[in-house]
């Protein structure tokens, strides 16, 4: 017995430059879908992750604009204003209040940083409670520094990379003639974290000239707490802001989904586009095969069986260019990853594309639907050719 | 003459076309009744009507008027007109065609594109029918080469064995040599023949070569869409 599978399949190697553009078409736009889609699913792990592996849930920082502080801290950047730290004494009163860490963010110019120099990012961290707030950091080497004072260092797993570094080197802090002692690298987060270098919070400030001043005091409530409330009441301190990360992460998330909608968007056309490829391969097919496909109502095919023998065909296309996309988009993840991160105004540390198994389904049935639905026509209209028709070259087109 | 014995019995069949007012009587009034296991050929000039007649016999066009019985059950005739999914039910159980161009599929090789009607419509018993046709009409040595590696005269060949995978009561063959050379046409009329005599199977070939013809029991000849026998 032959199969109409194997009938559909050895029909469509008869013009085989025709079915693989049309191939080439489904593939694209499989993989186009299928890196967004990615990207939706990924950004917003990667977002989550993020702001989950700061530790805390709320942040104090000198008065400016929220997001802008947010956006800054997450991207290790700097250029803040700065707050007393007495602060933290006010803070930890609140009943909500688990555990407060302050951080002094500080950046250097550093000129032998990548080809044309970089900024290198300090935190300032009190060893205790920063430790505390972020439990998940493992060590490749080493451990934190001990002493508030000490000119010890604790580098990302980037940080330590780039700069070639390893436990017991030193580091030099360019334009401030200090040297820290590598003490710990740490493993890779996926996180902003890695690409930053973690000094004593009193030897930061005494570093970079900001005594008794931080940037940022990093609060995590007590489980089960509304946090809310204590948001309201840490607004009446002065000159100081409240963020809530939840915030941060919604607020980010809606900045993003309007340029999710636009690639969406994109890619429903190439879908629309390659669908009409697929209609107009298996039509033209069907046409050149009017008198073929007569001829087997004359050996006992319903139209109902020409219905299925065509619509297996755009199965079979869709089926693999849907899986080829996938392949590519699974290849080509990384590469998906840095284009889009360079056209975020902000992108979080880890993969943005995250393409799982789930998504690979979804995709694969969407375009496997799609196939039907475009092969629906061609197949209608091959399963009406008469055969007498056929046997005259009578195409009632 | 029982009539369980007959095959086709055709009763002052007519198709009629219309050009514009024009009405162009193809098939005019043509009553045959054909037996069981007979072999019967049509000849005449083109245009003269036998083509639509073997489809009519076929039931691959609706006749405008006239009664047609096969195997005794009516199909035609009395107000009864048979949609083209019943003709299609019809024409797979009782009919095997072959046509002047073949028509093999050209991506199938020569076994697939025998064992391709099975693929529709499985009649019992008919498993080991490819085989065994192919080495009647011995092209089994050809079953792996695919139709454009294999002369006009084995295509042909190919296309009966197509046919008859199915076990069909009744073999229509329309102009089956009129693509082929003396020699080839002469070989395939054999094959035919041969099916006629050793299966029991009703043959009726339309040609227009009528010494191919006379290799039939009886001859008849359609001119101006009216059939008269010859022999």
């Amino acid at each position: 017995m032959i199969t109409k599978i194997q009938v559909a399949y050895k029909n469509l190697l008869r013009k085989r430059v025709r079915s693989l553009l049309t191939l080439v078409g489904i593939a694209l736009s499989s993989w186009v879908l299928v890196s967004l889609l990615g990207f939706n699913n990924g950004y917003k792990t990667a977002l989550s992750k993020d702001i989950d592996n700061m530790g805390f849930q709320l942040m104090i920082m000198a008065k400016g604009c929220p997001y802008e502080a947010a956006t800054m801290m997450l991207k290790g950047g700097t250029g803040l204003k700065y707050m007393k730290e007495s602060i933290i004494g006010e803070v930890a009163k609140e009943p909500e209040v688990e555990k407060t860490t302050p951080i002094l963010m500080a950046a250097a110019f550093d000129p032998n940083k990548g080809e044309s120099g970089g900024v290198a990012v300090y935190f300032g961290v009190d060893p205790k409670t920063f430790s505390e707030m972020k439990p998940f950091f493992k060590f490749r080497k080493g451990a934190w520094f001990r002493e508030e004072n000490a000119y010890e260092a604790v580098m990302g797993y980037e940080a330590a990379e780039l700069e070639q570094r390893e436990v017991g080197d030193m580091i030099l802090i360019p334009g401030k003639n200090v040297q820290f002692k590598v003490v710990g690298i740490l493993e890779r987060t996926g996180t902003q974290d890695d690409g930053t270098i973690f000094v004593p919070l009193k030897t930061a400030q005494k570093v970079f000239g900001k005594p008794d001043e931080i940037t940022t005091l990093g609060i995590k409530v007590k489980k089960g707490v509304d946090s809310a409330r204590l948001e309201e009441r840490l607004y009446q301190l002065q000159d100081v802001q409240v963020v809530s990360m939840a915030q941060v992460k919604d607020t980010i998330m809606k900045l993003i989904s309007t340029a999710k909608v636009m690639v969406l968007s994109i890619a429903l056309i190439a879908i629309l586009i390659a669908m009409v490829g697929v209609i107009n391969t298996i039509l033209t097919s069907v046409w050149e095969r009017f008198q073929e496909i007569g001829i087997l109502k004359t050996i006992g095919a319903m139209p109902w069986d020409i219905f299925k023998l065509i619509w297996i065909e755009t199965l079979i296309l869709c089926t693999t260019g849907g899986v080829l996309g996938v392949i590519l988009a699974l290849i080509l993840a990384r590469v998906t990853d840095v284009v889009i991160r360079s056209v975020l105004p902000y992108a979080p540390g880890g993969g943005l594309v995250l393409i799982d198994l789930e998504l690979v389904l979804i995709t694969l049935a969407g375009i496997m639907g799609i196939g039907l639905v475009s092969g629906i026509y061609p197949a209608w209209k091959a399963g009406r050719i008469r055969p007498l028709e056929a046997i005259r070259g009578e195409a009632s087109r | 003459m029982s009539r369980n014995g007959m095959a086709i019995e055709a009763n002052d069949l007519m198709k009629v076309y219309s050009r514009g007012s024009e009405r162009i009587p193809a098939v005019n009034g043509v009553s045959l009744e054909i037996q069981k296991g007979d072999f019967i050929s049509i000849i005449g000039p083109s245009g003269s009507g036998k083509t639509t007649l073997i489809n009519l016999l076929g039931c691959l066009d609706n006749p405008t008027s006239g009664e047609l019985r096969l195997g005794g059950r009516p199909i035609f005739g009395q107000g009864k007109r048979l949609s083209e999914r019943e003709l299609t039910q019809i024409r797979r159980e009782i009919f095997g065609y072959i046509f002047q161009n073949f028509y093999l599929i050209p991506t199938l090789t020569v076994m697939e594109n025998v064992i391709l009607p099975l693929t529709f419509y499985l009649k019992p018993g008919t498993d080991e029918e490819a085989a065994k046709l192919l080495r009647l009409l011995g092209m089994d040595h050809r079953k792996d080469h695919l139709p454009g590696q294999i002369s006009g005269g084995e295509m042909q060949r190919v296309a009966i064995a197509r046919a008859m995978v199915n076990r069909p009561e009744i073999l229509l063959a329309d102009e089956p040599t009129g693509n082929l050379d003396t020699k080839r046409s002469g070989e395939i009329v054999e094959v035919l023949q041969g099916l006629n005599r050793n299966e029991g199977l009703t043959l009726i070939m339309v040609t227009h070569n009528q010494e191919l013809a006379r290799h039939a029991n009886r001859m008849f000849e359609m001119k101006d869409g009216q059939i008269g026998q010859i022999t």
